[in-house]
């Protein structure tokens, strides 16, 4: 997709994560820019999981910075709740609060984090959830719903807080043929409109379709990266295409 | 194979329940889950009668007149012991809470001194907990120059409080422990505080896990107050022992503690077929 791209929303400069002796991310440097979409894609254990929780401070990082529209991230004294609440996350599986309607789903953050008022924050969650096509599921608990239901609540929960950045986390690794398809047209929508996201991801079709920036990792470095249409044609690196004729 | 005839002793499968009686059998049963539940009660409470009976053929008054005569004292004494273990579940739910609380805690020493005094009080014989705190805790205490007066069954509900205390404890932890951490990252990832994410999102779906060890604990209590008989309060047991004193009947033992065993199952029982049913309908459905 291609539109016109702003300021720097993520700009990650050299982080590293350890585990103890294990290396998990390795001098890995990016950036998104406002209105971008960009897709991790890579191995299993590539790190891709891990960068992205440590964009919005799930994960600690031991070096390196992350700035997140102009908060640092790697910093001991960073606010976490001020970063969380311009960054919204999709888990591959959908962790909705299962004691709470789809409805309530939504509305929960912006009623106790934002503090807005209930009935601002009850007509925004409406019309999200008519947005994921799931007005007819409003007062349906999780367990009702099927995993694609419960990702798009999921996916209209972590927008109900306004963010200025989504991550997906690899969404649809969970879900059948037939319920990604609704997950995966509600992101491009999302992506259509000027969001800016970054998705880790096994769907190649779809992040070809989607990304203007494909970044490839393995071993927990950047192996190399590009916008898609060079990127899936003509590969550079050996083990980018090795990858790429297994999966493609 | 040869099948069907044999001489060895076979378990036979239980006979189809008979039709039930005129007398409210039914009802009660419905109290009591099954009539075969029903039914071994009434042959125990029968059974200790005949064998005191038959011990002593010629005794003096009947023991079914002897046993009613004692029972509204004992039902008293009873009650006593109800109204300690109600006591001494609320001391030890509210204390077992924060303690298990705090061993979630984010600050380690919290952590630390309750993960301690948690084992310590689990691991401690509830008998000997009682005496501690019978002789712990002073007579009377100075209150801003008021002095309170400290009663043996103040005493004893907070002994017994003490172990209650940590079995809530462990299952206010296990039950925050079991819900999966997901819960967690996507409420923090949303900008929830802890404490929000403890009181909007984990403890809701934890509490319904843990009341039913919580209530098993309850009952698990009201039997043991009978512990505060050896510390000198007259309870149901006390009493029974003191009516066997009065009587000096040594054919009135097997009857009258039958009885009091009665009073205490037709409490509890229900108590624990009640955990059953909550246990099978807050089984986890994901």
């Amino acid at each position: 997709m291609s539109h016109e791209l702003g300021a720097p929303i993520v700009v990650i400069d050299a982080i590293e994560k350890r585990f103890g002796a294990l290396v998990v991310l390795r001098d890995i440097s990016l950036t998104v820019r406002r209105g971008e979409c960009v897709c991790v894609i890579g191995p299993s254990g590539s790190g891709k999981s891990t960068l992205l929780r440590a964009i919005n401070a799930l994960v600690p990082v031991s070096k390196g910075s992350i700035r997140v529209d102009g908060i640092e991230v790697n910093d001991p004294d960073l606010d976490k709740l001020a970063l969380r609440r311009k960054v919204g996350i999709v888990f591959q599986q959908y962790n909705l609060f299962p004691h709470k309607t789809a409805l309530e789903n939504v509305m929960m953050a912006p009623l106790h984090v934002l503090k807005q008022p209930k009935d601002e924050v009850e007509a925004r969650a409406r019309r999200l959830l008519a947005k994921v096509r799931l007005s007819d599921k409003e007062g349906a608990y999780p367990g009702e719903l099927s995993g694609g239901q419960q990702q798009r609540v999921a996916i209209a929960r972590s927008l109900a807080m306004n963010p200025t950045l989504m991550l997906f986390d690899e969404v649809t690794a969970a879900l059948d043929p037939e319920t990604k398809k609704e997950v995966l047209v509600t992101i491009r929508e999302l992506a259509a409109e000027g969001m800016t996201c970054m998705l880790v991801t096994h769907e190649m079709g779809f992040a070809a379709e989607v990304a203007d920036h494909i970044y490839f990792t393995d071993g927990g470095t950047i192996v190399e990266h590009g916008p898609p249409a060079e990127f899936f044609k003509n590969a550079r690196h050996e083990r980018t295409r090795a990858f790429l004729d297994q999966v493609l | 194979m040869k099948t069907g005839q044999t001489d060895l002793p076979v378990l036979l499968p239980s006979r189809p329940p008979a039709t039930p009686g005129e007398w409210g059998l039914s009802d009660a049963s419905a109290v009591f889950g099954s009539r075969k539940v029903l039914a071994a009660l009434v042959a125990f409470a029968v059974l200790s009668v005949a064998v005191a009976e038959a011990a002593d053929a010629n005794a003096r008054p009947g023991i079914l007149a002897t046993v009613l005569k004692w029972t509204p004292l004992i039902a008293t004494g009873f009650l006593f012991n109800l109204a300690v273990s109600v006591a001494s579940m609320a001391v030890g739910t509210v204390a077992g809470v924060m303690l298990g609380l705090g061993q979630i805690s984010i600050f380690r020493p919290v952590r630390g001194i309750s993960w301690a005094a948690t084992q310590f009080f689990r691991n401690s014989p509830w008998l000997v907990l009682l005496f501690f705190a019978m002789f712990l805790l002073p007579f009377e205490m100075k209150i801003g120059g008021v002095t309170v007066a400290l009663p043996a069954w103040f005493k004893a509900i907070i002994g017994l409080a003490l172990p209650v205390m940590a079995n809530v404890a462990e299952i206010v932890r296990g039950g925050i422990r079991s819900i999966p951490v997901g819960q967690w990252e996507s409420a923090e990832s949303l900008a929830f505080t802890r404490f929000q994410t403890l009181w909007r999102i984990i403890l809701p779906q934890a509490v319904k896990r843990m009341i039913p060890p919580w209530m098993n604990l309850y009952a698990i209590l009201t039997m043991a107050t009978t512990l505060i008989s050896v510390v000198g309060i007259q309870d149901a047991m006390t009493l029974t022992r003191g009516a066997l004193v009065a009587e000096a009947r040594t054919d009135l033992y097997l009857p009258l503690y039958a009885m009091l065993l009665l009073l205490f199952f037709v409490y509890c029982y229900p108590i624990a077929r009640l955990t059953q049913a909550l246990e099978r309908r807050f089984a986890v459905r994901i």
